[in-house]
Parts: structure tokens; C-alpha cells; sequence
């Protein structure tokens, strides 16, 4: 074999090492596999059903191993007090693990505000978790693909391959990642997959006393959960950035940041 | 607590897991992009479009563009919560991303530059590597540079006219091709932070124009003075003989350092009212708009971040050096604090866009405050803190200093 040989076989084998590859992509992308699965897992948040006990938070600590103390958290819930003058207070002091132990909202920096109960119009908890959103930021600038959208439409993090360069926490409208204190990688709510792939519920809607938290398929005409997203009247957090995200609330008002 | 605890402070509401996570070094990251592109159009003034008072200061500026260029993927290097696994961006590159392509970008223009770099020093390195291959008995140090030189003019001992010829028709390809990927290596930089839909602050299409202004102003301010800088030290030297031949010399490396100076402020002060102007646009136009995001970065730009943007990126940065570059009877005394100033300003500008868009929270109701680790406690807080962001910008003077050893720039007069 000759040099011109070498390099033209050298070329052809290339490109049907790109096209077979090419193929592969074209006829099996993810959405395919995605368009073809039975499941897509959605959220419910019922927001009138919320006490603010934050056993879901604790529960989730607990189930996907995020230090207690660390000061991140997969879920949290929001409290949002509303005065006559219409001005919004919010907080989530512990990210709530501990539930919301006083009535003095949490500004930061040691300091605390009181709103006497007989200035309080408006008061109520929204709870906080991924929205495996199905045009997901967090993906689309993760630089090695570490993180991708499974099948089921959950969006899940491969530890072993994240390079902890930070892009997704940047890229997430809704705050929801962070670096895993022990393992430094980009980490998140995914549902709590392993359970809910398995016919479990997730953690934290296992430990709500409530029942306001739900996980549900909505590719299944029977479940519950794609029963209420059909017929009443939900919403999702911050849909103008296009993410489409699923998690769904019930009664989430224009307060809720 | 979690490492970026550390250096985050914050203050009414923030969600739990917001911290600011890009730090001092992706505060460097921009600003040593930023140098690399903008003495890489400084020595293409000279070497493209054939600007002839800045023959000295191109030849210089680009192998400091090549020694910042090798300093410029350290930032993000430390930055990185695992960069053990760095190299997995180009095992995997997921193309979505703005970063997936860096290293394609860094690598591809690295390799323009260092041919660029080859072709301009070629005959000085056959030069050499002749003159010490006839030496008889050389010392080790003489060996090794003979290996060096000899090494690195990869067998093209050719030196005749007609191929030297050939050599700055390469260079002249080379230095038109290196601009727009210097420009891109650099917008591609603003790109990163432009293209986050998350963030309020940098969500503009202006950001990678922007950050090309500011780059290429940068760029030129750090040439220009180490320029200054090296001049002195020869005039310093030549002063020492104390002859009358000194004296001439003397006279001549000042009016040859007068005309580089007289244009390189110039293009200086051009590139300044572009970036400026862009800026202010961009600032305007969020103004006059005022969508949704417009209360909580109005707070920011006028409140929390108002000595940081005005008095030390805007006054000091920017309007300070801009009077002292303008006022007539350009003197380098005044040169020197002027283009410190401006380094300073665009290292701000910088600070202001990377640090100033995580002072807010997604919440749009809440800040956070960037307290810089100043004395390390750990390896960790000494990469993110203020040693590391010196590491980095004291890395390419060591760099130059070793480059200049095989590419003369500081000693003699050089090839054309």
C-alpha cells in the first residue's frame, strides 16, 4: 500500500465511521426515545395544601444525602407574607427544614422583620424542586453532557463526568442547583429517580403530611395528577424563559418569585 | 457549610442554593482572553496593514500575546470544582454549550499565532543555530540553546531573499487570519455570559461586541506600557556609557519611542470611545425598556454596585485616563498613570459584569455580596482568592520573560 492509498482509505473509512454514527443520530435522537417512552414524570404542588412543617425538605436531605447543614438543599419552601400596603415579604430561613419556627421574616445579614398579624393580608408557603423543565438551560450549556433529559423527561447528572465548571447553576432560572458540598459536582432534585423508577414515590412526597406534593405521569390518561393539570387551573414558575418547565402549582400567584 | 459560603454574603431574599459561584477567576478568565486578543490586533496593525511606527511594539506584542495566551485557560482551569476531568470537554464536547469549544478556539488560535511567531523569528533562529553550530567547545548553557534554536526552526535553515520573502507574505496571511480569531476567541468570551437567559445582567447580544472593545483597549493600554517600560530600561543602559555615542543613541531610541507612543494612543483612544459608547448604549437601552429586571438592576447599578461601576470602572477607568490621554503635549510621565488607569478600567469593567451579575438574586427581591478571600485558609480559598488572581496575572511576565530568551524582542533590533 502506497501513501495515496493509505490516506484515501484512510478518508473513506472516516466518513463511514461518521455517516454509521450520523445515522445513529438521525434516526435515534433523544427525543425519539423520549416521544416513544410511556412515562413523562410531572410534579404537582398543591399550594393551598402547604403548612410550611418542611418534612419534605428534611425527608429529601435525608433520602439523597445532602448534608444538613450545608446551607444548599434539593427542595425548599418559600414563605410570602403580604401587608395592607401590598408590599411582598419572602423567606426561606433554613431552607425551611426545620418548618418556619416564628413569625419575623428573615432579611439576611442577622436581621429580621415583624409583621404584626393584624397588617397580614396574604400569607401562604410554596414549596420549591426541580421543574425538569422539557427545554431544559441546565442541559443545553453543560459543556461535556454530563447532564442530560432521560427518556422519562427527568433531567439527571452524571457525577462521574461533571467537570464542576458551574454553567448550569449559572443557566437555571429557578436557582436550583448548586455544587454537592462533599462531591463537588453540579447537583439537583431529579425527582428522586431511583425511587420513582421503581414505582416509589419520591421522598418528599412521601413525608408530606398534606398531600401537598404529587408526582404523577402525564402520558397516563388514568393518573390523578394528569387528571388535575387537564381540568383545573395550574401554572408554572417563571415561563417566560421558555423552558416549559413541569412542575405545576395550584393557586401560585403573581407574588411568588 | 458550602465552599462558596465563604465568600458570599446575602441579604433579604435569596434562594438557598444561590451563591456566587463564579468568582474571582472567572473575573480573570476575560481579562487574560481579553489581553491575548488585544495585543494580537495591536501587532496586526503593524504586520497586516503595515502601520509603521508600531514595527517595535508589534514584534513585542505578539509574543506577549502568545505568552498571555498560554496563561489564559489557567482561570478557568483553577476555577474548575474537578479539573482533573478537564480534558473530558474535548473527549465529549456537547457543541449546545458556549464553553464546549473553547479549547478548539484557544487551540486553533494559539497555533496561529505560534506560526505567525515562527516565521517572524525564523531567521533570527538559524541565525543563531549556525553560529553555534561552528562554535567548538560550548558550555552547556551554549549546547542547550543550540539544541533549542535548531529544534524549533524544524529544518528550514533556507535564509535567502526569496524565501524570507515568502516568510512575510505568511506572516501577512497569517496576522489577517489571527484578527478575526483573536476577535472570536474574545467575543466568544462575551458570548458565555451574553447567552445566560438566567441572568438578568448578562443577557445582552451587545456583551460579545462589547467585550471585544474592551479587550482590544486593554490590550494595547498593556503593550504600550511594558513598551514604555522597556524603553526606559534601554535609555536607563545607553545613559550609563556616558559618551557622545550614547548620546545619540539616546536621542534616537526617543524619538522612535515618541512616534510608536503618539500612534498607539491613538488607536487607543479610538477603540476607548467604541467600547465606552457601547456600553453606555447598552446601560441607556436597559434604562429607557425597563422590563421586569430593570428595578433590581437599577438598585444594583446605582446602589450596591455604584462605587464599582461609576467612580472605579467609569471615573477612574475610563473618564480619568481618557482627559490624560487627550490633554495636549502627550508626555510618557503622564502616559504611564494614564494606561494604568485603563487597565485598571477594563479589569472593573470585568469585575462589574461577572461579580455584578451574581449580586442579584433570580428572585429579583434580594443580593448577594462578594467578599474576596484575601489570606487563604486552604488551597481552595488561595485559587479563589486573591493569590490565585495574582498567580494569574504575574504567570505571562515569567512566560515572556522565558519567551524572550528564544524570540528577542527586548534586546536587539529584530526582522522586519
Amino acid at each position: 500500500m502506497n501513501r495515496r492509498d493509505f490516506i484515501k482509505l484512510t478518508i473513506k473509512g472516516t466518513a463511514a465511521v461518521m455517516l454509521v454514527n450520523g445515522l445513529d443520530i438521525i434516526f435515534q435522537p433523544p427525543d425519539v426515545h423520549a416521544r416513544t417512552s410511556p412515562r413523562r414524570f410531572v410534579f404537582l404542588v398543591d399550594i393551598y395544601k402547604c403548612i410550611g412543617c418542611g418534612f419534605c425538605v428534611k425527608a429529601c436531605k435525608l433520602e439523597n444525602e445532602i448534608p444538613f447543614d450545608a446551607g444548599v438543599s434539593r427542595t425548599w419552601v418559600e414563605r410570602y407574607v403580604v401587608n395592607g400596603e401590598g408590599e411582598v415579604f419572602a423567606d426561606t430561613p433554613k431552607e425551611a427544614r426545620y418548618g418556619f419556627t416564628t413569625g419575623r421574616i428573615d432579611l439576611g445579614r442577622g436581621k429580621f422583620k415583624d409583621i404584626p398579624q393584624e397588617k397580614t393580608k396574604k400569607a401562604f408557603f410554596v414549596p420549591k424542586l426541580c421543574n425538569q423543565c422539557e427545554k431544559p438551560s441546565c442541559v443545553q450549556v453543560c459543556p461535556v453532557g454530563a447532564t442530560y433529559q432521560n427518556a422519562d423527561g427527568v433531567v439527571l447528572i452524571d457525577r462521574k463526568w461533571c467537570i464542576g465548571c458551574g454553567y448550569c447553576i449559572m443557566a437555571c432560572p429557578y436557582g436550583m442547583r448548586f455544587f454537592h458540598p462533599v462531591h463537588r459536582v453540579a447537583d439537583k432534585c431529579n425527582f428522586c429517580y431511583h425511587r420513582i423508577n421503581q414505582g416509589l414515590r419520591p421522598a418528599c412526597v412521601q413525608a408530606c403530611p398534606t398531600g401537598a406534593r404529587l408526582i404523577g405521569n402525564i402520558k397516563d390518561p388514568g393518573d390523578p395528577v394528569e387528571k388535575i393539570i387537564r381540568t383545573q387551573q395550574v401554572a408554572v414558575h417563571k415561563p417566560e424563559y421558555g423552558t416549559n418547565p413541569q412542575v405545576y402549582y395550584v393557586g401560585l400567584g403573581e407574588e411568588v418569585r | 457549610m458550602v465552599l462558596e459560603s465563604l465568600w458570599t454574603v446575602k441579604e433579604f431574599f435569596v434562594y438557598p442554593n444561590e451563591y456566587i459561584y463564579w468568582a474571582i477567576q472567572i473575573v480573570m478568565y476575560p481579562f487574560m482572553t481579553g489581553l491575548v486578543a488585544g495585543a494580537f490586533v495591536l501587532s496586526s496593525l503593524y504586520h497586516l496593514f503595515g502601520i509603521k511606527p508600531l514595527k517595535e511594539i508589534a514584534r513585542f506584542a505578539l509574543v506577549f500575546s502568545f505568552a498571555l495566551l498560554m496563561v489564559a485557560p489557567l482561570p478557568l482551569l483553577l476555577h474548575l470544582a474537578q479539573p482533573q476531568r478537564s480534558l473530558y470537554v474535548g473527549l465529549t464536547p456537547h457543541f449546545t454549550s458556549a464553553i464546549a469549544a473553547f479549547g478548539v478556539v484557544l487551540f486553533v488560535y494559539g497555533s496561529v499565532v505560534a506560526a505567525e511567531l515562527w516565521f517572524l523569528f525564523r531567521k533570527h533562529l538559524v541565525e543563531v543555530s549556525i553560529e553555534l553550530k561552528s562554535k567548538t567547545n560550548k558550555s552547556l548553557a551554549e549546547k542547550i540553546k543550540y539544541m533549542v534554536h535548531t529544534i524549533l526552526t524544524l529544518g528550514a535553515m533556507d535564509v535567502s531573499d526569496a524565501s524570507l520573502k515568502l516568510d512575510a507574505k505568511a506572516i501577512k496571511v497569517l496576522a489577517g487570519v489571527g484578527v478575526p480569531i483573536a476577535c472570536f476567541l474574545h467575543g466568544y468570551a462575551g458570548f458565555i455570559f451574553g447567552s445566560v437567559k438566567a441572568n438578568a445582567l448578562w443577557m445582552t447580544p451587545l456583551m460579545p461586541v462589547i467585550f471585544i472593545m474592551s479587550a482590544i483597549v486593554s490590550g494595547v493600554a498593556l503593550c504600550m506600557l511594558i513598551y514604555i517600560i522597556i524603553m526606559g530600561m534601554k535609555k536607563f543602559i545607553v545613559s550609563r556609557k556616558n559618551d557622545s555615542a550614547a548620546l545619540s543613541t539616546l536621542k534616537e531610541i526617543n524619538s522612535e519611542e515618541i512616534s510608536t507612543v503618539q500612534t498607539s494612543v491613538k488607536y487607543l483612544i479610538f477603540f476607548m470611545i467604541f467600547s465606552i459608547s457601547l456600553e453606555l448604549l447598552d446601560l441607556v437601552f436597559r434604562g429607557y425598556t425597563a422590563v421586569k429586571s430593570w428595578d433590581i438592576l437599577r438598585n444594583v447599578i446605582y446602589g450596591t454596585d455604584f462605587i464599582n461601576i461609576f467612580l472605579l470602572q467609569y471615573l477612574m477607568g475610563n473618564l480619568v485616563p481618557f482627559i490624560l490621554l487627550l490633554l495636549p503635549g502627550l508626555k510618557i510621565r503622564r502616559l504611564i498613570p494614564a494606561l494604568l488607569l485603563v487597565l485598571f478600567g477594563v479589569f472593573m469593567m470585568r469585575w462589574n459584569v461577572v461579580i455584578g451579575g451574581q449580586s442579584f438574586s433570580l428572585t429579583f427581591s434580594g443580593y448577594m455580596d462578594y467578599q474576596l478571600p484575601i489570606i487563604p485558609h486552604g488551597l481552595e480559598t488561595f485559587k479563589e482568592g486573591l493569590g490565585g488572581a495574582l498567580l494569574i496575572a504575574v504567570l505571562p511576565f515569567i512566560l515572556f520573560w522565558i519567551l524572550n530568551k528564544i524570540f528577542p524582542v527586548l534586546q536587539t533590533k529584530g526582522p522586519d
